[in-house]
């Protein structure tokens, strides 16, 4: 269950970049060849969240799929694990040309409101 | 929606396109440049749990004979017990236990080199924590990642773990004095390997009744710097 790790490095990274600012939206992209599962990260966010500036943030996270090279033929194929075997000729020696990511792509942040609180109504 | 006047402009987006694994990545950058500035050399040994890592390496230092030199970090979640098995064959080792814990990363690779303190032109062993899935995704600085799996195990493994085995430079394939004993198609292994990883070497071998053996120390020999 690495996932449990690399959530933590997801909170611990947006807190060295952002401080203390409070965080609303984490986008990631976790790509099919990552060997990271991206429901596992879902899964234990709210938790490894919790008590930090990411906590109750919304969690978006983009799953591109695999995009392999066949280093033999040259043909372009997708895969989405990495069992890869090029369906034009059969060779195992690909290039992985997408599909590794696992990166966070943006953050969003509250931004406290410009206008003055409203004043105490008087009578 | 702005708790203060209800206004919708209260959240700004941030891009950071940072990898995830970037602080893990930079430390084991550091790691490699440590260990490339003493000529050590590092080796990352991983496999699932009971496949044979430890036996490999008491008979690698027994069989090196001291040239080169060898130290060991040894992983595991729990005990001391692999640490003490390679300080009785007479060379330094330091154990790391990660606790819950499924995997080694760079920086408790960093404090345990520094606790080893390698001398140059040797040899360290990195024993990861037994696990077929996790190590695969953490960089610890090594210059080879050898994977070892054992004839006990079905020759299914590389297919099953493909992310384990496509990290590999290396495969052992440990226990084969067990062959006879056994249903293990050694055929097919190299076949699901070499669909995941064809570019890894292989090298068949016993680490109890040594079959096979020299081919790996002398590629360790020739490894060091």
């Amino acid at each position: 269950m690495h996932e449990v790790s690399i959530t933590q490095e997801v909170v611990a990274a947006i807190a060295e970049r952002l401080g203390d600012k409070r965080i609303t939206v984490v986008r990631l992209e976790i790509g099919k060849l990552s060997g990271v599962v991206a429901d596992a990260v879902r899964f234990c966010f709210d938790l490894v969240a919790e008590g930090t500036t990411v906590a109750g943030a919304r969690l978006e996270i983009a799953e591109p799929p695999g995009r392999v090279l066949c280093r033999d033929c040259a043909t372009e194929y997708e895969v989405d694990s990495l069992i890869i075997l090029c369906p034009a000729c059969g060779s195992a020696y690909a290039e992985v040309l997408s599909g590794n990511e696992l990166r966070i792509t943006s953050v969003e942040v509250s931004v406290p409101c410009a206008a003055p609180a409203a004043a105490p109504r008087t009578r | 929606m702005c708790g203060t006047c209800g206004c919708s402009a209260n959240s700004v987006t941030i891009p950071l396109e940072q990898r995830v694994l970037a602080r893990n990545d930079d430390l084991a950058h550091r790691n490699r440049e440590w260990l490339a500035q003493r000529d050590v050399l590092a080796v990352n040994l991983m496999s699932s749990p009971g496949s044979g890592k430890t036996t490999l390496l008491e008979r690698t230092i027994r069989d090196l004979g001291g040239d080169p030199v060898v130290s060991v970090v040894e992983g595991d979640q729990e005990t001391a017990y692999d640490a003490q098995r390679i300080r009785a064959t007479g060379c330094r080792a330091v154990q790391v236990n990660t606790g819950a814990g499924c995997h080694l990363d760079a920086r408790v690779v960093a404090a345990a080199l520094d606790d080893l303190a390698p001398p140059a032109h040797s040899v360290v062993f990195v024993e990861n924590v037994g696990n077929l899935v996790c190590p695969a995704l953490f960089d610890l600085g090594e210059r080879h990642r050898v994977v070892v799996a054992s004839v006990t195990e079905g020759e299914d493994k590389p297919l099953k773990y493909p992310h384990m085995f496509a990290a590999a430079d290396v495969v052992v394939l440990n226990k084969t004095d067990l062959l006879p004993h056994l249903d293990f198609d050694v055929d097919a292994f190299i076949r699901h390997l070499d669909r995941i990883n064809p570019r890894a070497g292989l090298i068949p071998l016993s680490a109890t009744g040594g079959t096979g053996f020299e081919v790996w120390t002398d590629l360790v020999r020739g490894w060091v710097p």
